[in-house]
């Protein structure tokens, strides 16, 4: 919608007519990313699915085996920072300088939280001997998983419960990564909210960072039931 | 377009939904449905997606264009993962070369 009084922003770069059309060309190439991100993920997703159809058995023990307290309260840790930085982006429409930073950190803070759990979480795994590689000192090791597990008692197949770490540590660990890069994107917010480079007019930065925040949410959302929740009913 | 600001109202509930549906996908994963399980997982996380997408993402108030770009995205999904499926969930009727 270009006024008739065309008043020309600090944030406006030349090429666009207008503020407007320059915050929806941005929304526009973010999702473009995000679709790409979206394939990015999808391939992962999908070699899941095949390997799940052949190893259903092996996939639901080995599941059974992750620690789902850890997970279900990285998935609450994932949501309330979606939350935080949904408000951050309100506060950066509202014109709210101190709240942006404020729930900006904070949703670094939660952003952290989920890293360090999940880094508690690896570690476990680690000494169980669950990463599914071999060295001269470690190698994974199925065999002596603790057998007073129920679940542990069911035969399996060892290469296919490697095959389920395999897919869990490459999805959980393209997600960490995911996370560590916006918690440097928002950490770069943190500083240009602080300098006040963000009005009602131009916050397009913020915008789309929540956005890139909330796509990583969401595949957690999907990560969460496919990775922990499968052999849950093994007890 | 004009920006549309989101209240803070949607994103609490939203936020509270997305509490809740968390806690029934691991309430009911605790149950053996047998192949029902997987069913629920699924439905569960593409619903709380799509309330991440439609309010913490804006998509329900963005342009049409912003949908076309969107719906894409997951449709392509939804061809790779069901050409690949047809693929390798039939390779057993044919009496060919595995």
């Amino acid at each position: 919608m270009a006024d008739t009084h065309t008043t020309t922003h600090a944030g406006l770069a030349h090429h666009f007519d207008d503020m407007e059309q320059q915050r929806e060309a941005g929304t526009l190439g973010m999702w473009a990313f995000l679709v790409t991100e979206v394939m990015f993920f999808g391939g992962l997703f999908l070699a899941y699915i095949l390997y799940r159809a052949r190893a259903p058995v092996e996939f639901a023990v080995a599941s059974n085996s992750l620690n789902v307290t850890m997970g279900f309260i990285n998935t609450l840790v994932l949501i309330c920072s979606s939350l935080t930085m949904a408000l951050a982006v309100y506060f950066s429409q509202t014109g709210k300088r101190n709240l942006i930073v404020v729930f900006l950190l904070l949703t670094m803070g939660l952003g952290l939280t989920f890293l360090v759990i999940k880094g508690f979480e690896y570690h476990e795994k680690y000494v169980e001997h669950h990463i599914p590689v071999r060295f001269a000192t470690y190698e994974f090791n199925w065999e002596g998983h603790a057998s007073g597990h129920e679940a542990a008692s069911i035969p399996v197949d060892d290469g296919k419960v490697e095959m389920f770490f395999w897919l869990y540590f490459a999805m959980t660990g393209v997600h960490a990564l995911h996370m560590i890069i916006g918690l440097g994107i928002l950490a770069t917010l943190v500083l240009m909210a602080r300098r006040g480079r963000f009005t009602p007019d131009y916050h397009s930065p913020v915008e789309l960072s929540g956005l890139y925040w909330h796509f990583v949410d969401i595949v957690w959302i999907f990560l969460f039931p496919l990775l922990y929740l499968v052999g849950a009913h093994l007890h | 377009m004009r920006e549309h600001i989101v209240s803070r109202n949607i994103y609490f509930t939203i936020f509270i939904a997305l509490v809740v549906l968390t806690v029934a996908t691991w309430s009911v994963a605790k149950m053996d449905l047998g192949r029902m399980n997987a069913v629920v997982a699924l439905t569960i996380a593409v619903i709380k997606a799509t309330l991440v997408v439609l309010y913490f993402m804006h998509v329900r108030y963005s342009s049409k264009l912003t949908w076309v770009f969107v719906g894409a995205g997951f449709f392509w999904l939804a061809i790779m993962v069901a050409l690949t499926l047809s693929d390798y969930m039939t390779r057993g009727w044919l009496n060919i070369a595995q």
